[in-house]
Protein backbone atom coordinates (compact mmCIF):
# COMPACT_ATOMS: atom_id res chain seq x y z
CA UNK A 1 0.00 0.00 0.00
CA UNK A 2 0.64 3.27 -0.72
CA UNK A 3 1.92 5.91 2.48
CA UNK A 4 0.91 9.03 0.51
CA UNK A 5 -0.94 9.37 -2.89
CA UNK A 6 -1.06 12.56 -4.01
CA UNK A 7 -3.45 12.75 -7.58
CA UNK A 8 -4.22 15.15 -9.96
CA UNK A 9 -3.28 18.39 -7.25
CA UNK A 10 -3.82 21.84 -8.46
CA UNK A 11 -3.30 24.95 -6.95
CA UNK A 12 -2.56 28.22 -7.51
CA UNK A 13 -2.25 31.93 -6.01
CA UNK A 14 -3.79 34.78 -6.75
CA UNK A 15 -4.94 33.45 -10.47
CA UNK A 16 -1.34 32.18 -10.53
CA UNK A 17 -1.19 28.53 -11.41
CA UNK A 18 1.68 26.86 -9.15
CA UNK A 19 0.66 23.46 -9.36
CA UNK A 20 -0.81 21.81 -12.61
CA UNK A 21 -1.69 18.62 -12.42
CA UNK A 22 0.53 16.70 -10.17
CA UNK A 23 0.54 12.99 -9.08
CA UNK A 24 2.58 11.18 -6.56
CA UNK A 25 2.85 8.47 -4.77
CA UNK A 26 5.23 7.54 -2.02
CA UNK A 27 5.38 3.38 -0.58
CA UNK A 28 7.04 2.45 2.69
CA UNK A 29 10.44 2.64 2.90
CA UNK A 30 10.81 4.91 -0.02
CA UNK A 31 12.95 8.02 -0.49
CA UNK A 32 12.12 10.33 -3.33
CA UNK A 33 13.37 13.48 -4.11
CA UNK A 34 11.63 16.71 -5.60
CA UNK A 35 13.73 18.42 -7.81
CA UNK A 36 13.21 21.84 -9.95
CA UNK A 37 14.47 25.50 -10.10
CA UNK A 38 12.77 27.92 -7.69
CA UNK A 39 9.38 28.81 -8.71
CA UNK A 40 9.10 25.32 -9.70
CA UNK A 41 6.17 24.70 -7.31
CA UNK A 42 7.88 21.93 -5.63
CA UNK A 43 7.82 23.48 -2.30
CA UNK A 44 4.10 24.58 -2.61
CA UNK A 45 4.01 20.73 -3.53
CA UNK A 46 5.39 20.25 -0.47
CA UNK A 47 3.38 22.03 1.49
CA UNK A 48 0.14 20.92 -0.06
CA UNK A 49 1.35 17.28 1.29
CA UNK A 50 2.16 18.50 4.72
CA UNK A 51 -1.48 20.73 4.45
CA UNK A 52 0.01 24.25 5.59
CA UNK A 53 -1.25 25.02 1.82
CA UNK A 54 -4.80 24.24 0.70
CA UNK A 55 -5.19 22.57 -2.76
CA UNK A 56 -7.62 23.58 -4.89
CA UNK A 57 -8.48 20.46 -6.42
CA UNK A 58 -7.17 17.07 -6.53
CA UNK A 59 -6.38 14.13 -3.86
CA UNK A 60 -4.33 13.43 -0.97
CA UNK A 61 -4.60 10.07 0.47
CA UNK A 62 -2.43 9.07 3.91
CA UNK A 63 -1.98 5.16 4.13
CA UNK A 64 -5.20 4.89 2.69
CA UNK A 65 -7.22 7.49 4.32
CA UNK A 66 -8.27 10.55 2.58
CA UNK A 67 -7.37 13.48 3.73
CA UNK A 68 -8.58 15.51 1.05
CA UNK A 69 -10.47 14.67 -1.93
CA UNK A 70 -12.28 16.27 -5.08
CA UNK A 71 -16.34 16.14 -5.26
CA UNK A 72 -18.44 15.50 -8.23
CA UNK A 73 -19.14 19.56 -8.25
CA UNK A 74 -15.27 19.70 -8.72
CA UNK A 75 -14.96 21.65 -5.17
CA UNK A 76 -12.10 20.47 -2.91
CA UNK A 77 -13.35 18.99 0.40
CA UNK A 78 -11.38 18.22 3.40
CA UNK A 79 -11.51 15.25 6.08
CA UNK A 80 -13.15 16.72 8.94
CA UNK A 81 -10.86 18.17 12.20
CA UNK A 82 -10.86 14.20 13.97
CA UNK A 83 -9.71 12.53 10.88
CA UNK A 84 -7.50 15.49 9.48
CA UNK A 85 -6.00 15.27 13.39
CA UNK A 86 -5.25 11.81 12.66
CA UNK A 87 -3.69 11.83 9.37
CA UNK A 88 -1.16 14.82 10.34
CA UNK A 89 0.40 11.99 12.69
CA UNK A 90 1.74 10.19 10.02
CA UNK A 91 3.87 12.65 8.69
CA UNK A 92 7.07 15.74 10.14
CA UNK A 93 8.65 17.89 8.29
CA UNK A 94 11.58 19.76 8.77
CA UNK A 95 11.85 22.70 7.64
CA UNK A 96 14.38 24.42 5.77
CA UNK A 97 15.28 27.75 8.64
CA UNK A 98 14.51 24.95 11.17
CA UNK A 99 12.07 26.89 13.04
CA UNK A 100 13.55 25.78 16.51
CA UNK A 101 11.40 27.45 19.55
CA UNK A 102 14.08 29.90 20.46
CA UNK A 103 12.58 29.83 23.95
CA UNK A 104 13.10 26.51 24.87
CA UNK A 105 16.01 24.34 25.16
CA UNK A 106 17.13 22.09 22.83
CA UNK A 107 15.78 18.66 24.55
CA UNK A 108 12.66 20.95 25.75
CA UNK A 109 11.88 21.22 21.84
CA UNK A 110 11.85 17.77 21.28
CA UNK A 111 10.25 16.72 24.31
CA UNK A 112 7.45 19.55 24.72
CA UNK A 113 5.30 18.31 21.79
CA UNK A 114 5.76 14.47 22.78
CA UNK A 115 4.74 15.42 26.32
CA UNK A 116 1.59 18.69 25.37
CA UNK A 117 0.12 17.04 22.14
CA UNK A 118 1.15 12.86 22.46
CA UNK A 119 0.69 13.55 26.26
CA UNK A 120 3.65 10.77 27.17
CA UNK A 121 5.33 11.23 30.58
CA UNK A 122 7.86 13.43 31.35
CA UNK A 123 10.99 10.09 31.63
CA UNK A 124 9.47 8.69 28.68
CA UNK A 125 9.83 12.08 26.88
CA UNK A 126 13.33 12.59 27.91
CA UNK A 127 14.39 9.31 26.78
CA UNK A 128 12.96 9.89 23.88
CA UNK A 129 14.62 12.47 23.70
CA UNK A 130 17.77 11.61 24.87
CA UNK A 131 18.36 9.41 22.30
CA UNK A 132 17.45 11.33 18.94
CA UNK A 133 20.39 13.75 20.34
CA UNK A 134 22.73 10.60 20.88
CA UNK A 135 21.82 9.79 17.25
CA UNK A 136 21.89 13.21 16.00
CA UNK A 137 25.60 13.60 17.50
CA UNK A 138 24.53 16.05 19.99
CA UNK A 139 24.15 14.51 23.67
CA UNK A 140 26.11 16.98 24.73
CA UNK A 141 23.34 19.95 23.89
CA UNK A 142 20.50 18.76 25.41
CA UNK A 143 20.52 22.11 27.92
CA UNK A 144 21.77 24.46 25.04
CA UNK A 145 19.09 27.01 23.46
CA UNK A 146 19.05 26.95 19.56
CA UNK A 147 20.68 30.67 19.34
CA UNK A 148 23.95 29.29 20.62
CA UNK A 149 24.23 26.39 17.92
CA UNK A 150 25.76 26.29 14.23
CA UNK A 151 22.89 26.02 11.91
CA UNK A 152 23.61 22.76 11.08
CA UNK A 153 23.15 21.72 14.44
CA UNK A 154 19.83 23.37 14.64
CA UNK A 155 19.10 21.26 11.81
CA UNK A 156 19.73 18.37 13.30
CA UNK A 157 17.95 19.18 16.51
CA UNK A 158 14.78 20.12 13.92
CA UNK A 159 15.10 16.09 12.65
CA UNK A 160 14.88 15.10 15.90
CA UNK A 161 12.20 16.99 16.83
CA UNK A 162 10.30 15.54 13.84
CA UNK A 163 12.12 12.24 14.27
CA UNK A 164 10.31 12.16 18.36
CA UNK A 165 6.71 11.93 16.80
CA UNK A 166 7.58 9.31 15.00
CA UNK A 167 6.10 9.90 11.71
CA UNK A 168 5.57 7.42 8.82
CA UNK A 169 6.97 9.91 6.58
CA UNK A 170 9.00 12.54 6.87
CA UNK A 171 9.13 15.73 4.53
CA UNK A 172 12.43 17.87 4.16
CA UNK A 173 11.43 21.10 2.38
CA UNK A 174 15.39 22.26 0.98
CA UNK A 175 17.05 20.66 4.69
CA UNK A 176 20.26 22.33 3.71
CA UNK A 177 19.55 25.78 1.92
CA UNK A 178 20.00 27.81 4.84
CA UNK A 179 23.25 25.96 5.78
CA UNK A 180 26.34 27.45 4.72
CA UNK A 181 28.68 25.10 2.61
CA UNK A 182 30.65 23.86 4.84
CA UNK A 183 27.90 22.77 7.10
CA UNK A 184 25.80 21.20 4.75
CA UNK A 185 27.40 17.44 4.82
CA UNK A 186 26.67 16.72 8.47
CA UNK A 187 22.61 17.26 7.39
CA UNK A 188 23.19 14.93 3.81
CA UNK A 189 25.31 12.01 6.21
CA UNK A 190 21.97 12.27 8.63
CA UNK A 191 19.46 11.94 6.01
CA UNK A 192 21.30 8.97 4.43
CA UNK A 193 21.50 7.25 7.75
CA UNK A 194 17.66 7.45 8.12
CA UNK A 195 17.50 6.13 4.77
CA UNK A 196 19.94 3.53 5.28
CA UNK A 197 17.36 2.64 8.18
CA UNK A 198 14.67 2.64 5.51
CA UNK A 199 12.60 5.66 7.07
CA UNK A 200 10.40 6.61 4.39
CA UNK A 201 11.11 10.83 3.16
CA UNK A 202 10.14 13.46 0.86
CA UNK A 203 12.91 15.27 0.06
CA UNK A 204 12.96 18.68 -1.70
CA UNK A 205 16.48 20.20 -2.78
CA UNK A 206 18.95 21.05 -4.67
CA UNK A 207 21.73 18.84 -4.11
CA UNK A 208 21.74 17.01 -7.20
CA UNK A 209 24.57 14.62 -6.17
CA UNK A 210 22.92 13.75 -2.92
CA UNK A 211 19.33 13.06 -4.70
CA UNK A 212 21.44 11.06 -7.07
CA UNK A 213 22.55 8.82 -3.99
CA UNK A 214 19.78 9.18 -1.48
CA UNK A 215 17.26 8.60 -3.53
CA UNK A 216 14.82 5.66 -5.26
CA UNK A 217 12.78 7.63 -6.92
CA UNK A 218 13.13 11.24 -8.06
CA UNK A 219 10.60 13.57 -9.90
CA UNK A 220 11.95 16.46 -12.19
CA UNK A 221 9.30 19.41 -11.12
CA UNK A 222 8.95 22.59 -13.84
CA UNK A 223 6.58 25.32 -13.83
CA UNK A 224 3.88 23.09 -11.96
CA UNK A 225 4.18 20.23 -14.14
CA UNK A 226 5.85 16.85 -13.80
CA UNK A 227 8.26 17.16 -16.57
CA UNK A 228 10.32 13.61 -15.79
CA UNK A 229 10.14 11.39 -13.10
CA UNK A 230 12.06 7.78 -12.19
CA UNK A 231 14.94 6.08 -11.12
CA UNK A 232 18.19 8.62 -10.29
CA UNK A 233 19.57 6.67 -13.06
CA UNK A 234 16.90 7.49 -15.60
CA UNK A 235 16.71 11.24 -14.24
CA UNK A 236 19.50 12.30 -13.65
CA UNK A 237 22.73 10.24 -15.46
CA UNK A 238 19.75 9.78 -18.36
CA UNK A 239 17.66 12.53 -18.37
CA UNK A 240 15.23 12.09 -21.91
CA UNK A 241 13.50 15.51 -21.74
CA UNK A 242 15.14 18.75 -22.79
CA UNK A 243 13.86 20.75 -19.62
CA UNK A 244 15.45 18.11 -18.00
CA UNK A 245 18.70 18.47 -19.09
CA UNK A 246 18.93 21.97 -19.57
CA UNK A 247 18.12 22.20 -15.40
CA UNK A 248 20.49 19.18 -14.57
CA UNK A 249 23.64 21.28 -16.70
CA UNK A 250 23.39 23.85 -14.63
CA UNK A 251 24.82 22.17 -11.77
CA UNK A 252 27.72 20.43 -13.91
CA UNK A 253 30.36 22.67 -12.64
CA UNK B 1 3.04 72.85 58.83
CA UNK B 2 6.59 71.16 59.58
CA UNK B 3 8.40 68.98 57.26
CA UNK B 4 7.13 65.95 58.70
CA UNK B 5 4.14 66.42 58.94
CA UNK B 6 4.39 67.50 54.93
CA UNK B 7 6.11 64.11 54.13
CA UNK B 8 3.44 62.09 56.13
CA UNK B 9 0.45 63.96 54.40
CA UNK B 10 2.08 63.63 51.34
CA UNK B 11 2.49 59.61 51.91
CA UNK B 12 -0.53 59.07 52.09
CA UNK B 13 -1.45 60.78 48.46
CA UNK B 14 1.16 58.57 47.34
CA UNK B 15 -0.17 55.70 48.61
CA UNK B 16 -3.64 56.19 46.68
CA UNK B 17 -0.74 56.67 43.71
CA UNK B 18 0.46 53.72 43.88
CA UNK B 19 -3.35 52.03 44.39
CA UNK B 20 -4.04 53.53 41.08
CA UNK B 21 -1.25 52.17 39.27
CA UNK B 22 -1.51 48.82 40.55
CA UNK B 23 -5.05 48.30 39.64
CA UNK B 24 -4.89 49.76 36.43
CA UNK B 25 -2.15 47.19 35.70
CA UNK B 26 -3.83 44.86 36.93
CA UNK B 27 -6.58 45.03 34.79
CA UNK B 28 -5.17 46.63 31.83
CA UNK B 29 -2.86 44.53 30.25
CA UNK B 30 -5.17 41.03 30.54
CA UNK B 31 -7.78 43.63 29.06
CA UNK B 32 -5.48 44.67 26.34
CA UNK B 33 -4.75 41.35 25.70
CA UNK B 34 -8.51 40.90 25.05
CA UNK B 35 -8.80 44.00 22.70
CA UNK B 36 -5.64 42.97 20.98
CA UNK B 37 -7.74 39.55 19.73
CA UNK B 38 -10.48 42.10 18.72
CA UNK B 39 -8.53 44.25 16.77
CA UNK B 40 -7.08 41.27 15.45
CA UNK B 41 -10.14 38.98 14.96
CA UNK B 42 -11.42 37.84 11.43
CA UNK B 43 -14.33 39.21 12.00
CA UNK B 44 -14.43 42.53 10.21
CA UNK B 45 -17.19 44.20 12.78
CA UNK B 46 -15.66 43.41 15.68
CA UNK B 47 -12.35 44.21 14.01
CA UNK B 48 -13.75 47.30 12.97
CA UNK B 49 -15.34 48.37 16.39
CA UNK B 50 -12.27 47.53 18.42
CA UNK B 51 -10.48 49.76 15.75
CA UNK B 52 -12.62 52.92 16.71
CA UNK B 53 -12.53 51.63 20.61
CA UNK B 54 -8.82 52.56 20.18
CA UNK B 55 -8.80 55.50 18.29
CA UNK B 56 -11.17 57.20 20.52
CA UNK B 57 -9.02 55.74 23.77
CA UNK B 58 -5.65 57.37 22.22
CA UNK B 59 -7.14 60.16 20.41
CA UNK B 60 -8.69 62.07 23.27
CA UNK B 61 -7.10 62.99 26.74
CA UNK B 62 -7.42 60.55 29.20
CA UNK B 63 -8.48 63.73 31.47
CA UNK B 64 -11.69 64.18 29.60
CA UNK B 65 -11.86 60.27 29.53
CA UNK B 66 -11.84 59.77 33.23
CA UNK B 67 -14.41 62.88 33.33
CA UNK B 68 -16.93 60.74 31.09
CA UNK B 69 -16.54 57.70 33.16
CA UNK B 70 -17.35 59.50 36.53
CA UNK B 71 -20.41 61.78 35.77
CA UNK B 72 -21.33 60.23 32.00
CA UNK B 73 -23.75 57.86 33.83
CA UNK B 74 -25.23 60.64 35.90
CA UNK B 75 -25.78 62.56 32.64
CA UNK B 76 -27.11 59.95 30.60
CA UNK B 77 -29.09 58.08 32.80
CA UNK B 78 -28.97 60.16 35.70
CA UNK B 79 -27.20 57.45 38.03
CA UNK B 80 -26.50 57.53 41.16
CA UNK B 81 -22.32 58.41 41.25
CA UNK B 82 -21.54 59.00 45.07
CA UNK B 83 -18.84 57.04 46.55
CA UNK B 84 -17.93 55.58 43.36
CA UNK B 85 -14.95 58.43 42.38
CA UNK B 86 -12.11 55.42 43.00
CA UNK B 87 -14.09 52.85 40.85
CA UNK B 88 -14.33 55.67 37.86
CA UNK B 89 -10.67 56.07 38.16
CA UNK B 90 -9.96 52.67 38.10
CA UNK B 91 -11.79 52.30 35.39
CA UNK B 92 -11.12 55.06 33.02
CA UNK B 93 -7.58 54.74 33.56
CA UNK B 94 -7.46 50.62 32.82
CA UNK B 95 -9.95 51.28 29.57
CA UNK B 96 -7.14 54.02 28.16
CA UNK B 97 -4.00 51.60 29.22
CA UNK B 98 -5.96 48.45 27.82
CA UNK B 99 -6.28 50.08 24.19
CA UNK B 100 -2.32 51.02 24.44
CA UNK B 101 -1.46 47.65 25.56
CA UNK B 102 -3.54 45.98 22.98
CA UNK B 103 -1.25 47.62 20.03
CA UNK B 104 1.74 47.00 21.55
CA UNK B 105 0.61 43.11 21.94
CA UNK B 106 -0.30 43.23 18.44
CA UNK B 107 3.12 44.69 17.21
CA UNK B 108 4.46 41.97 18.98
CA UNK B 109 2.21 38.99 17.64
CA UNK B 110 2.87 40.31 14.08
CA UNK B 111 6.35 40.63 14.38
CA UNK B 112 6.49 36.66 14.99
CA UNK B 113 7.78 34.41 12.07
CA UNK B 114 5.39 32.97 10.34
CA UNK B 115 7.56 29.49 10.59
CA UNK B 116 6.99 29.41 14.19
CA UNK B 117 3.07 28.71 13.73
CA UNK B 118 3.90 26.20 10.96
CA UNK B 119 6.36 24.24 13.19
CA UNK B 120 3.54 24.24 16.22
CA UNK B 121 0.79 23.50 13.54
CA UNK B 122 3.25 20.12 12.02
CA UNK B 123 3.90 18.97 15.77
CA UNK B 124 0.46 19.21 16.44
CA UNK B 125 -0.06 21.99 18.73
CA UNK B 126 -3.69 23.45 18.67
CA UNK B 127 -4.37 26.96 18.50
CA UNK B 128 -4.48 27.92 22.42
CA UNK B 129 -1.29 25.49 23.32
CA UNK B 130 0.48 27.05 20.05
CA UNK B 131 -0.67 31.11 21.13
CA UNK B 132 0.27 29.95 24.76
CA UNK B 133 3.42 27.63 24.93
CA UNK B 134 5.35 28.94 22.07
CA UNK B 135 3.81 32.31 20.60
CA UNK B 136 3.20 34.64 23.98
CA UNK B 137 6.89 33.95 25.63
CA UNK B 138 8.24 35.32 22.35
CA UNK B 139 6.49 38.05 22.43
CA UNK B 140 6.30 38.86 25.99
CA UNK B 141 10.26 39.54 25.46
CA UNK B 142 9.58 41.26 22.16
CA UNK B 143 7.32 44.05 23.67
CA UNK B 144 9.12 44.38 27.56
CA UNK B 145 11.19 47.82 26.11
CA UNK B 146 7.91 49.06 24.77
CA UNK B 147 5.52 48.03 28.10
CA UNK B 148 8.14 49.49 30.29
CA UNK B 149 7.55 52.60 28.62
CA UNK B 150 4.12 52.64 29.09
CA UNK B 151 4.05 51.71 32.52
CA UNK B 152 6.29 54.43 33.68
CA UNK B 153 3.92 56.98 31.46
CA UNK B 154 1.42 55.43 33.92
CA UNK B 155 3.35 55.91 37.04
CA UNK B 156 3.11 60.28 35.99
CA UNK B 157 -0.58 59.55 34.44
CA UNK B 158 -1.91 58.43 38.11
CA UNK B 159 -1.83 62.78 38.55
CA UNK B 160 -4.47 63.20 35.85
CA UNK B 161 -6.91 61.84 38.61
CA UNK B 162 -6.67 65.03 40.56
CA UNK B 163 -9.17 65.83 37.70
CA UNK B 164 -12.17 63.82 39.73
CA UNK B 165 -10.46 65.49 42.80
CA UNK B 166 -9.20 62.32 44.04
CA UNK B 167 -6.59 62.66 46.91
CA UNK B 168 -3.60 61.31 45.41
CA UNK B 169 0.16 62.20 45.33
CA UNK B 170 -0.45 65.51 42.83
CA UNK B 171 -4.17 66.47 44.32
CA UNK B 172 -2.50 66.56 47.68
CA UNK B 173 0.88 68.42 47.13
CA UNK B 174 -1.85 71.32 44.89
CA UNK B 175 -3.70 71.74 48.02
CA UNK B 176 -0.88 71.71 50.92
CA UNK B 177 0.62 73.89 48.08
CA UNK B 178 -2.18 76.26 48.38
CA UNK B 179 -3.09 76.29 52.02
CA UNK B 180 0.33 76.77 53.24
CA UNK B 181 1.32 78.93 50.23
CA UNK B 182 4.94 76.72 49.71
CA UNK B 183 6.56 75.40 46.33
CA UNK B 184 7.85 72.53 48.60
CA UNK B 185 5.19 69.96 48.59
CA UNK B 186 5.44 70.41 44.70
CA UNK B 187 9.26 69.31 44.74
CA UNK B 188 8.25 66.77 47.03
CA UNK B 189 5.77 65.25 45.13
CA UNK B 190 8.15 65.52 41.76
CA UNK B 191 10.91 63.60 44.15
CA UNK B 192 8.18 61.16 45.00
CA UNK B 193 7.24 60.36 41.39
CA UNK B 194 10.59 59.74 40.19
CA UNK B 195 11.67 57.48 43.21
CA UNK B 196 8.56 55.37 41.68
CA UNK B 197 9.50 55.08 38.59
CA UNK B 198 13.24 54.61 39.43
CA UNK B 199 12.11 51.25 40.95
CA UNK B 200 9.43 50.48 38.20
CA UNK B 201 12.78 51.12 35.79
CA UNK B 202 14.87 48.81 37.77
CA UNK B 203 12.52 45.71 38.04
CA UNK B 204 11.44 46.47 34.11
CA UNK B 205 15.23 45.77 33.55
CA UNK B 206 15.45 42.83 35.93
CA UNK B 207 12.50 40.95 33.44
CA UNK B 208 14.35 41.67 30.52
CA UNK B 209 17.40 40.36 31.93
CA UNK B 210 15.88 37.44 32.61
CA UNK B 211 14.27 37.11 29.14
CA UNK B 212 17.72 37.41 27.77
CA UNK B 213 18.64 33.72 28.46
CA UNK B 214 17.50 33.43 24.34
CA UNK B 215 17.88 35.12 21.31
Amino acid sequence: MNLLEMNHIKKSFDGVSVLKDVSLSVKEGQVLSIIGSSGSGKSTLLRCATMLETIDSGEIIYMGEKAAYTDDKGKCVYAPPRELKKIKNYFGLVFQNFNLFPHYSVIKNITDPLINVQKKDKEEAMEIGRKLLEKMGLPDKENAYPFQLSGGQQQRVSIARALALNPAVLFFDEPTSALDPELTGEILKVIKDLAAEKMTMVIVTHEMSFARDVSDYIIFLDKGVIEEEGTPDEVINNPRNERTRAFLSRFEN
Amino acid sequence: MDFTTMLLQLSTGMLESVKIFFFTLIFSLPLGLLICFGRMSKNSLIRNIVKVYISIMRGTPLMLQLLVVYFGPYYLWGANIGGKRFLAIIIGFSINYAAYYAEIYRSGIESMPVGQYEAARLLGYNKIQTFGRIILPQVIKRILPSVTNEVITLVKDTSLAFALAHMELFSMAKQISAAQTTFMPFVIAGVFYYVFNFVVAILMEKAEKKAAYYR
